[in-house]
């Protein structure tokens, strides 16, 4: 594909920093959209991509530099001015009103009579689904959909707006490779009419199959803008990360030892019925690790929870060692060795106004270990909080220092050296990636794997399927809070795991005949 | 026991059953509205009370009653207005505002009549009242007439207002944003609505109601202001915005019941039957708790109450 005119200039940044305490986000940052393209902004966590997407959309004011549209100047100081101006975005996390209705999510924000014409409303969104081949009931509300569908009401609400620029922010996340592909799809049909579409990702094949141009981001700066077309994957990656890296450690495969966790006929219901677990058996032994797969929402939250004593079961049994612990609390289930690496780990993981010395300890502060007559024994914590820093690469000024300072990957690290410390028999980790930049990506699953060759039994949920496939000797596949397939690693391809995690049971080629 | 069953139905308390409700359902739909926009004001007794010394002083000196409600009206905006500065702008932690603002207001109030009336004498200062609005040929309605049609014109105003407020909230583009704003501000942000702006209009709705429940205790109810004018008023209305899970309907429902049985209780009292009241007084507060858990499932709590919304917060 040739590269468009200078003509057809969009949207464009001309040497925009922004600044946020203690780091400089967006460092000078010039780039060009091009109309009616796809332009992919690829880079890091952290290399300031949602900063820009942000300031394309009014959320921050750049601190200098100036943003341009048409080949003007538009100052914007909040999104509203984005709007007016024919840009529109969806956001990584989403910003929808759960309790109404889809018809109703769309109108807010619309600058139109007094009375709201619902009438009118749904007859133009009935006409936007239609052109985009997007089937949805505008009465349910929101929070009933899932979360595939909660995206495209967030694209009909940019749509509905009448934007011109549609900003997309990781939008695959959430969706299961077959919705990935129908919304690369639409999004193609959509820029072939003239939209322009500014998606951002950290998935190289992503760039590579959607986008006509793509903008590399490391650290706050551009490091290019070309056409992809004339760029591989290789490159990509160097530019991202500044060196070359392979993401996929070398796992050698082990011979798993006696069986750890037995889990049969696992039933928990939950209020709304979503994310429940019905009928759930698995089992890990020693040295392996077993992976689950799944798009969010389907059981993987309430497996965790169950499985960490958060919440109790409603039938079945949760075996460790042949002992049942289904009765015991979160507490009971540590000091027989079960460890925990939840996915939301500001939220459950640490607590953020707390010294890092503080978390390292967290759950353990009874334990003789910390403890003197009754008072905590602030020598060994230190000693210990000392080895941690060291030993986890914790980049932090002290250990007794806040927690709230430290970047996504030193808080995942201190998770991990407070779970590993106790040398787990069994280690339960949701999303242990999730967030990370590639450096403590590549740092968490080198732990892990070190932890099974210890003689762990590891259960990894995880919404990432290269991780997966990587790290894991078995994998099961999760689906409306059913196991409904399991494969050894050996025989697992993208493929069939898709199928299981769209809901299709069976072989690929069985269900498809 | 007679006179307790008879209290039950008796017309006199069912008429009064409705003027004590007048002011609960004023401040309840005027903290509703707040709420919806996420805003959680504590601070309506102490708003009430500071109204209820402006109307009083107002119509006492400037010898107008409706210059009286104005300027209670007017006090309670203003007061809101200091917690909106506080909450939306600052964003203070509501609850600790809200409490404040009790203090404050309830303080500044008492200070003021001090300062307006200095003389300590028995004799309390007193200001003209409303007459009843006795609506013509309805009022001569036996027991029904006394009871529902020989009300205060703003008993009649606050029970119109209940549909008008209905269709703003559920029918016009403004009311469904001001809810969306309690329920998701981060949402509303990136449409380009005013969430600021939005608490800014809640809370002053909701001060001009507490406001317009202060002039009724004071120049319509008594004509006399006192440091606990407001007697916890206040804090019904807010217990009643809870029973009503945030609906104008119940609302208006759980005014008139719990303003029944304030009616019921003082009838006792009047007639020295010898009944524990403090056990009707506390029961708003236990069927509030009661309904809460009822309503644990289907709850109509704006999801963002009382949580300050920062643009961009991790």
């Amino acid at each position: 594909m040739n590269g468009p005119g200078a003509d057809s200039v969009l949207l464009q940044a001309r040497g925009v920093t922004k600044r946020f305490p203690g780091v400089v986000a967006n460092d000078d940052i010039t780039l060009e959209v091009h109309r009616a393209r796809v332009h992919c902004l690829l880079g890091e966590n952290g290399a300031g991509k949602s900063t820009l997407a942000d300031l394309f959309y009014g959320v921050h004011e750049p601190d200098e530099g100036v943003v341009e549209l048409r080949g003007e100047p538009i100052h914007m100081v909040s999104p509203r001015d984005a709007i007016a101006a024919g840009i529109g975005m969806v956001r990584q996390h989403f910003e929808l009103v759960t309790p109404m209705s889809v018809l109703e999510n769309v109108v807010i924000g619309t600058r139109g009579e007094a009375k709201v014409d619902l009438r009118a409303a749904r007859e133009r969104l009935g006409e936007l689904c239609d052109l985009y081949g997007v089937e949805m009931d505008l009465d349910t509300p929101v929070g009933d959909l899932a979360v595939g569908q909660q995206q495209w009401v967030e694209i009909l609400k940019a749509l509905y707006l009448g934007c011109e620029v549609l900003i997309l922010d990781e939008p695959t996340a959430v969706l299961t490779p077959e919705g990935i592909e129908r919304l690369f799809a639409t999004l193609r049909r959509m820029a072939s009419e003239g939209l322009t579409i500014v998606l951002i990702t950290h998935k190289l094949h992503e760039v590579m199959e959607i986008s006509d141009d793509v903008t590399v981001l490391r650290r706050g700066r551009v490091v290019r803008t070309s056409l992809t077309s004339e760029v591989t994957m290789a490159d990509l990656t160097r530019m991202m990360v500044g060196r070359d890296v392979d993401l996929a450690i070398d796992v050698a495969e082990t011979s798993r030892g006696d069986l750890v966790l037995d889990v049969s006929g696992l039933d928990v219901a939950t209020e709304s019925g979503r994310g429940s677990l019905k009928q759930v058996s698995l089992q890990v032994h020693e040295r392996e690790i077993l992976g689950i797969a799944g798009v969010s929402g389907n059981g993987q939250d309430a497996l965790f929870d169950v499985l960490v004593g958060m919440s109790s079961a409603d039938g079945g049994r949760i075996l460790v060692d042949a002992k049942d612990v289904a009765e015991l609390s979160p507490a009971d289930r540590l000091e027989i060795g079960i460890a925990s690496v939840p996915a939301d780990r500001i939220h459950q993981g640490l607590m953020m106004d707390f010294r890092i010395s503080e978390n390292l300890i967290l759950g353990r502060q009874r334990s003789g270990r910390y403890r003197r007559r009754g008072w905590l024994n602030q020598t060994s914590i230190a000693k210990f909080a000392d080895e941690s820093v060291t030993d986890f690469e914790i980049a932090a000024p002290s250990p007794a220092h806040v927690t709230r300072v430290l970047s996504g990957g030193n808080l995942q690290k201190i998770v991990m050296a407070r779970e590993l410390a106790g040398q787990p028999r069994l280690l339960i980790v949701h999303q242990p990636t999730r967030g990370l930049d590639i450096g403590a990506t590549e740092y968490v699953r080198r732990r892990l794997v070190e932890e099974r060759d210890r003689g762990a039994a590891i259960l990894l949920i995880s919404e990432d399927l290269d991780e997966l496939l990587n790290l894991s000797s078995r994998i099961a596949v999760m689906f409306d809070g059913r196991i409904v397939g399991e494969v050894d690693r050996r025989d697992a391809t993208i493929d069939r795991i898709g199928m299981w995690m769209a809901g299709v049971s069976g072989v690929p080629g069985e269900a498809l005949a | 026991m007679n006179d307790v069953l008879e209290a039950l139905i008796n017309v006199g308390v069912l008429a009064s059953a409705i003027r004590i409700a007048t002011p609960l359902l004023l401040a309840a739909l005027g903290e509703m509205v707040t709420e919806r926009a996420g805003i959680l004001n504590l601070g309506i007794e102490g708003t009430i009370t500071v109204s209820a010394f402006g109307s009083f002083v107002v119509a006492d000196k400037a010898d107008s009653l409706w210059l009286g409600v104005v300027s209670g009206v007017g006090a309670g905006i203003l007061l809101s207005l200091l917690m909106a500065v506080l909450v939306s702008s600052i964003k203070v932690e509501q609850v600790v505002a809200g409490l404040a603002l009790n203090l404050f207001g309830i303080g500044m109030a008492f200070y003021l009549f001090r300062a307006v009336y200095p003389q300590t004498g028995s004799e309390m200062p007193r200001s003209d009242t409303f007459d009843h609005a006795e609506i013509p040929l309805l009022s001569d309605i036996p027991a029904v007439g006394e009871v529902v049609f020989s009300q205060h014109w703003l008993t009649y105003a606050a029970i119109g207002c209940c549909p008008l407020l209905w269709w703003t909230l559920n029918r016009t583009q403004f009311g469904l944003e001001l809810r969306s704003v309690g329920n998701n501000p981060a949402a509303c942000d990136m449409r380009g609505i005013n969430v600021t702006g939005m608490q800014y209009l809640a809370l002053m709705f909701g001060g001009l109601m507490a406001g317009l429940a202060g002039a009724f205790l004071s120049v319509f109810l008594s004509g006399l202001f006192f440091v606990d004018v407001a007697a916890g008023r206040g804090w019904i209305a807010l217990a009643i915005v809870i029973f009503g899970n945030w609906r104008i309907g119940r609302i208006l429902a759980g005014s008139l019941f719990f303003g029944y049985l304030d009616a019921y209780q003082l009838s006792l009292q009047a007639r020295g039957v010898d009944v524990p009241h403090q056990l009707l007084l506390a029961l708003p507060f236990a069927l509030t708790i009661a309904a809460l858990v009822v309503n644990r499932r289907r709850s109509h709590e704006p999801l963002h109450l009382g949580v300050p919304y920062f643009r961009g917060e991790r």
